[in-house]
């Protein structure tokens, strides 16, 4: 008996249907989850990884209560999270409220698709990598304005409001350095931009772009020194001021997620991913994939950093800065590469290059 | 054939697509299964900071915001025109680039007008 039916389940896995759609739904949604569940997993230690690292530049502990050294921490916090009431405000549209938070987490999810953590290791190579990144962060300003406008309370509102034009001025910024990058490998495809090698005067070039970058994915993350969105002092907790429960929980998940997303873009457009630094082939015995998840760890860790460092900026500075600094000096030194780059034929795809 | 590549490489992220969704869904609907729920009118009204709420929060709001988002959606156009310019310039030369430096000129011209008249002052 119990043999018939598992001959019935092998037929049934080996019919037609099952070949055409069945079984390659089935390979893709294993492959995704073998992404999904890491990042998750990632996610809940970096808040930890927060709390210990400022805790240490404070001279403080840090958690250390719950399991050895506070390492449960993240699993107590999450418990207890989901046991708590969902609320939902009297004036708030129900709808929109409650899919804001879903939408921030699964974007910052969803751009995983196309990261590539070691060579060929990635859910899918597109061909148009860095523009699929480009849209599903622009993408994520919509939660933030849904939250803000659904929850119809005044903290919330000014906070989204803040927080959308935050992320919008930042964009653009990040949009020209995005551009400098693909001037020097000729590829969207990001495994392509991995493999292609500078001469280091290229990468001399591409320096300050990467500093531009990386302040950028501080500002579009609302982390500090720019997370005004949710000044404490003025704002009470900004946009996600009416959440509780889970999703608070998403909003909070989403926001480290998309840290670690910044992190894994950097490395990958900048920081060479899963190559060992400096081209030394010694280094290349470690596997690919924990040179990359080094990378991303010290890119966070310079996240943190910065914020147990400086102070949070003023609105009109944070302005300022976006559109009269980066803005201008992103431009002019695109414009400055290109030429250099054409004159001296060295873009890719040129003869004698 | 195409069609097959187009499949064989968008098909997984439709596939994640559908899993982020499920997985944000479970999470909200298995707290608001296993959390008590007891909304009372204090609880669910606005937060204020103790106070009643005033009115509706959705107030008039500083025209700025808007005019960064009129702003963003020209530079961010410029970004779009400049991606394909990027990949292909090794190919279309100088001719290329100086048609683009003209594109970019238009551009900055009306940057420099804004600037000037203090639409990107926030004081």
């Amino acid at each position: 008996m119990a043999n018939s039916v598992t001959e019935q389940i092998q037929g049934l896995w080996n019919s037609d249907f099952s070949v055409a759609y069945v079984q390659p739904t089935a390979f893709a949604g294993l492959h995704v989850l073998e992404f999904v569940v890491p990042l998750i997993i990632a996610v809940a230690y970096l808040t930890y990884a927060e709390r210990k690292v400022l805790a240490a530049m404070q001279m403080r502990q840090g958690p250390n209560v719950v399991g050895p050294f506070g390492l449960l921490q993240p699993l107590a916090d999450g418990l207890k999270l989901l046991a708590k009431e969902t609320i939902i405000p009297s004036g708030a549209n129900r709808g929109v409220f409650l899919f804001a938070p879903m939408l921030t987490f699964l974007l910052s999810l969803v751009a995983w698709a196309v990261i590539p953590v070691n060579a060929g290791w990635v859910v899918s190579n597109i061909n148009v990598g860095v523009l699929y990144l480009f849209a599903i962060s622009s993408l994520g300003v919509y939660g933030i304005l849904m939250a803000g406008w659904a929850s119809n309370s005044r903290y919330a509102f000014l906070g989204g409001l803040r927080s959308a034009a935050q992320m919008v001025s930042y964009e653009v910024s990040m949009g020209f350095v995005l551009v400098s990058v693909l001037l020097t490998t000729g590829s969207l495809n990001l495994t392509a931009i991995v493999d292609a090698q500078h001469p280091f005067w290229v990468s001399l070039m591409l320096f300050p772009m990467f500093i531009v970058f990386v302040i950028s994915a501080l500002a579009e993350t609302n982390r500090a020194p720019f997370d005004l969105p949710e000044g404490e002092s003025e704002l009470v907790g900004g946009y996600n001021v009416e959440y509780s429960s889970m999703t608070f929980a998403l909003f909070f998940l989403g926001e480290y997620s998309n840290m670690i997303l910044m992190s894994g873009m950097t490395s990958v457009l900048f920081l060479g991913a899963w190559l060992p630094p400096f081209g030394i082939s010694a280094l290349a015995v470690v596997p690919g994939f924990i040179w990359f998840a080094l990378k991303v760890c010290f890119v966070l860790f310079v996240f943190i950093w910065t914020r147990a460092t400086l102070p949070r900026f003023r609105y009109d500075q944070l302005m300022r800065l976006g559109w009269k600094v980066f803005l201008p000096f992103t431009l002019v030194w695109l414009v400055f590469m290109a030429a250099v780059l054409l004159y001296n034929h060295a873009l890719p795809g040129m003869q004698g290059g | 054939m195409i069609a097959t590549d187009l499949l064989t490489n968008y098909f997984p992220i439709v596939v994640f697509l559908v899993i982020a969704t499920g997985l944000s869904m479970l999470m909200v609907g298995v707290s608001f299964l296993a959390a008590k729920q007891k909304p009372d009118t204090e609880k669910i009204s606005a937060y204020e900071c103790g106070f009643e709420a005033f009115a509706d929060a959705r107030m008039k709001f500083d025209v700025r915001f808007y005019l960064v988002s009129i702003l963003f959606i020209i530079f961010d156009l410029e970004v779009a025109f400049l991606f394909p310019w990027a990949i292909t310039l090794g190919k279309i030369g100088l001719y290329g680039f100086w048609s683009m430096m003209v594109f970019l000129g238009v551009l900055t011209v009306g940057f420099i007008y804004e600037w000037r008249k203090g639409a990107l002052d926030w004081e």
